[in-house]
């Protein structure tokens, strides 16, 4: 076995300037996004979404990839999730609400073996986390377990973390782009190259935004007067 | 390990170093003395053994309908009938033996066409096996008359004739045996040649499963429990193999010295007898788990088995063929059963209610298409106003478009508020609602991430 074959089977050994066998992918449902990502979300890897701030539509992103994963009757495990999924908007989003799974620990280790577990379980299609500043120790391992299952392990993480090295096969940063889209910029992928940015329009994805609700008009209902 | 029957104790069981120094089963305790000074002498507990003996029966039902007790320390199994099942003599004997090892029991095994042939077969080393009837008087002339569960007076007496095998004994004619060692003797040679039947009352299995094992020194960690605890585990999915059952439950019971008992309820989402799996579970709760005083003993406990036939086993195994472990169990065992849910939605206006925690995989659609955020707040967020306007990292701007929302009047948490989509100066998009009476105020309660 020459170091080449070698290297070829450990998916974990990134290796700068050349694009490995293609791996896996799940279409993220935005043609701009799968055409930067070659292909879409890596399947059987973590992929880091670095935030500024809450409200910026970054779950919005990975909807139509959570309501593909969900028919195909595995899990999508929310470990510790900042604020309730909210039922509703996840099923108008078509995520089928029978395979979320919430799962609130109570302490920090906890939450860390429980998106361990549930990427390596085979059972889950995507795992969403939310960890803190892990080292990459623990990030190594949690790439690993999303290896062994064959899961999409998404971690939302502050930008606080972009400098901090990190095994997972995509980095992605998030900002608020410009009307209302979200700007989207590849810090590291696996095996391709380590730039570019698209604009995503996330609303179009779900009909409900671009609607206007057919708000009742009450009598005697005043505009508020900064409108 | 010695037998005490009164009159005269003998040596039972010895160990490898006891055999080096001569020391036999069979032997006087007298007679071993003198061999070697350095002797360990252990009494047998009868009691022990027979509910050891009772347990390994409940245990040996997986291999055979018909387990017979032949106390103090052997099992019949009549497996003529399971040979198919399992794939014939050699491979059966090879299931029974690792499944006994795994159990942490050393076992002679034997077959023979009659139990005390086998007994007997048993008693000389393990693994023999007799085919055919007629085989018999052939392979059980070399052993020793020793083999033979009669009284030592009986064995003597056919010492001191010069009987030292069972060829010499089974030669001797019929009349003269019957007339020296009675009747009864002579029974039991024809039973063992299996010239007359041996009718054997069977085993009636426990019919519920509940096993205490003492441990052997105080244990302080929970994680050290496994090993103990993973032999009932073995057992207890030999009982329900052998009753064709399953369980949902299992409780394990951890007994101090002082304290009250500490105990564990393992659930799963359905019936099984997956000792791998349980052994999972358990080491999952285990984990977890300080105690606050050493264990002494453990004690494992199925709670309402229920029927399990081998068809629906398997429509199991092949829908979770990669899961040996379900990782919902494995989730719950560690964190509790309230730490993992599914969510559903509700048909229901106000928002905080239209959703709620689920059993996980069971859980309503809504199909309804409304402007919601995919983040609910848990309790909405009472906002500021500056210049009039809520503020929430900075003034926020309403986007055209609210939806009015008045509901529950009819049960007290009644509802009146106008919802908007608001944007932060920096982008973020957050679902907000304001009070139609008292206050007017205005709160957060959603973030459309």
């Amino acid at each position: 076995m020459n170091l080449d074959t070698l290297l070829q089977q450990r998916p974990d050994v990134w290796r700068g300037g050349r694009a490995s066998a293609a791996t896996a992918t799940v279409s993220s449902g935005f043609d701009e996004l799968d055409a930067l990502l070659a292909g879409g979300w890596p399947q059987g890897a973590l992929t880091e979404l670095i935030m500024p701030r809450q409200g910026i539509g970054a779950l919005r992103l990975l909807t139509p990839a959570l309501a593909r994963l969900s028919r195909e009757k595995r899990w999508i495990c929310w470990v510790a999730p900042p604020h309730i999924p909210y039922a509703p908007a996840l099923s108008s989003a078509g995520v089928d609400l029978s395979r979320v799974l919430l799962v609130h620990p109570r302490a920090r280790q906890d939450g860390l073996w429980a998106v361990e577990q549930s990427l390596r379980s085979g059972n889950c299609g995507a795992v969403l986390a939310w960890p803190a500043l892990e080292d990459s120790v623990i990030l190594r391992r949690l790439q690993l377990a999303a290896e062994a299952g064959d899961a999409i392990g998404f971690l939302f993480r502050s930008r606080r973390c972009v400098r901090r090295p990190s095994p997972a096969a995509l980095r992605l940063q998030l900002e608020s782009g410009t009307d209302g889209r979200l700007s989207v910029s590849i810090l590291k992928r696996r095996g391709g190259r380590a730039a570019g940015t698209v604009q995503v329009d996330t609303s179009l994805q779900h009909g409900s935004l671009a609607l206007h609700s057919p708000a009742p008009t009450a009598p005697g209902y005043t505009q508020p007067h900064w409108q | 390990m010695i037998r005490d029957d009164g009159r005269r104790a003998r040596v039972l069981f010895c160990n490898a170093g006891a055999e080096q120094c001569g020391i036999r089963t069979g032997m006087s305790l007298a007679a071993a003395r003198v061999l070697t000074g350095k002797l360990l002498v252990h009494g047998m507990d009868n009691k022990a053994v027979h509910e050891a003996l009772r347990g390994l029966a409940d245990w040996a039902y997986q291999f055979s309908s018909r387990v017979s007790l032949y106390p103090p320390y052997a099992l019949f199994l009549e497996v003529q009938g399971s040979l198919s099942l399992f794939g014939g003599r050699t491979a059966l004997l090879k299931s029974v033996r690792s499944g006994l090892v795994a159990l942490g029991y050393e076992a002679r095994l034997a077959a023979a066409p009659t139990p005390l042939a086998a007994f007997s077969l048993a008693r000389c080393g393990s693994g023999r096996v007799v085919e055919a009837r007629h085989e018999l008087a052939a392979a059980l002339a070399p052993l020793p008359i020793l083999v033979l569960d009669w009284v030592p007076a009986l064995l003597e007496r056919l010492e001191g004739m010069g009987v030292r095998r069972l060829g010499d004994l089974l030669r001797l004619p019929r009349d003269g045996l019957a007339r020296r060692l009675g009747q009864q003797s002579l029974l039991y040679l024809d039973r063992m040649l299996g010239r007359c039947p041996h009718p054997l009352a069977p085993y009636q299995p426990a019919p519920a499963f509940r096993r205490r094992l003492p441990l052997a020194a105080e244990v302080e960690q929970a994680q050290a429990l496994l090993f103990v605890l993973q032999r009932l585990v073995l057992e207890l999915c030999g009982w329900l193999q052998g009753r064709g059952a399953g369980v949902q439950i299992f409780t394990v019971c951890l007994l101090h010295r002082e304290r009250c008992d500490t105990r564990l309820r393992i659930g799963m989402r359905r019936a099984g007898r997956d000792a791998g799996q349980f052994t999972a579970l358990l080491r999952e709760h285990l984990q977890g788990l300080v105690l606050q005083q050493p264990v002494i003993a453990v004690e494992l406990q199925a709670v309402q088995p229920v029927r399990l036939d081998d068809r629906s086993m398997d429509l199991f195994r092949s829908a979770d063929v990669q899961e040996r472990i379900d990782l919902l169990d494995c989730l719950r065992a560690r964190l509790g059963e309230e730490a993992v849910q599914g969510i559903s939605a509700v048909a229901e206006h106000r928002p905080e209610y239209a959703w709620s925690y689920s059993e996980p995989g069971r859980s309503r659609s809504d199909s309804r298409e409304q402007i919601r955020p995919l983040w609910l707040l848990a309790v909405p967020r009472p906002l500021e106003t500056r210049e009039g306007r809520p503020y929430w990292h900075g003034c926020l701007r309403l986007q055209a478009g609210r939806e009015r929302i008045e509901s529950g009047w009819w049960d007290g948490r009644d509802v009146a508020r106008d919802y908007f989509v608001a944007t932060s100066p920096s982008g973020s998009r957050y679902w907000i609602y304001r009070e139609l009476s008292g206050e007017r105020r205005w709160y957060l309660q959603g973030v459309f991430e």
